[in-house]
């Protein structure tokens, strides 16, 4: 699945990245806990989280993530976005909740694993 | 090959801002072209090694020898110490204040994670002096 595709399906904005949208994703992972992100993601190039500060971006960088989406309409202010830009990570931000957009995506055919 | 070494200083003073050392060490093994997943584990547990240095310790220093056969990273801070490491190594386990938690830190897998992401790990404390933690990545 694309970012265009996953941008689409999540009625999503795009905050940062618009020229990385043809990438690829196979996998996501979705939490609040930076520690738990750390601990557990495998090859998961796709993060959805509510918590909004930069070390979300240092997360996802250390991570080897393509792309955030901030779910619940949090919107991430410049200071993270010129992170992003910098590590060329997507960033975008969804008005759904946090279940319903794992959820949206997981039924199109996005895994866990 | 000589060993490359790096060497970073970690501000102690804004846990917001932290990671910049991490970032840093990353991009410069992927100058180097080492494969993708030895960079992966050795900036995990840079990462979290940093983190814990600000949450905890105020900062610090960070070394990194790039070898032919292994990265080491030896983190080292004048913090507090740690009283009881058997403890500090348990999942779920920790002391991190409301600051760390609300950034999405504090669940107590730093130091696991750290053992984890590394083929060998060390941890010298000692109580009101500070804290040297060494981890080796093998690159073969």
């Amino acid at each position: 699945m694309d970012l265009f595709e996953i941008r689409d399906i999540l009625n999503a904005d795009v905050l940062c990245g618009e020229e990385h949208l043809d990438r690829e994703v196979r996998s996501a992972c979705a939490s609040d806990f930076m520690s738990d992100v750390l601990a557990y993601v495998k090859d998961q190039a796709l993060l959805l989280t509510g918590m909004v500060n930069p070390q979300v971006v240092r997360t996802a960088e250390m991570m080897d993530m393509k792309c955030i989406i901030f779910v619940r309409g949090k919107a991430p202010g410049e200071d993270i976005l010129d992170l992003a830009r910098e590590r060329e990570i997507v960033v975008m931000r969804s008005e759904q909740r946090m279940f319903i957009a794992c959820g949206l995506l997981y039924s199109r055919g996005l895994a866990g694993e | 090959m000589e060993d490359l070494k790096l060497t970073y200083a970690v501000d102690g003073g804004d846990l917001i801002q932290a990671g910049e050392a991490s970032s840093r060490m990353k991009m410069t093994l992927k100058k180097m072209g080492l494969p993708p997943e030895i960079i992966r584990r050795a900036s995990i547990c840079m990462y979290e090694g940093e983190i814990n240095m600000v949450i905890h310790a105020d900062g610090g220093e960070v070394e990194v020898i790039v070898g032919m056969d292994a990265i080491t990273i030896r983190l080292t801070d004048r913090g507090p110490g740690i009283p009881d490491v058997d403890r500090a190594m348990e999942e779920g386990f920790s002391t991190a204040g409301d600051v760390a938690r609300d950034l999405g830190f504090g669940a107590g897998m730093g130091l696991p994670n750290m053992k984890r992401c590394s083929d060998d790990m060390a941890i010298d404390t000692q109580v009101g002096v500070g804290t040297t933690v060494t981890m080796k990545i093998h690159i073969n």
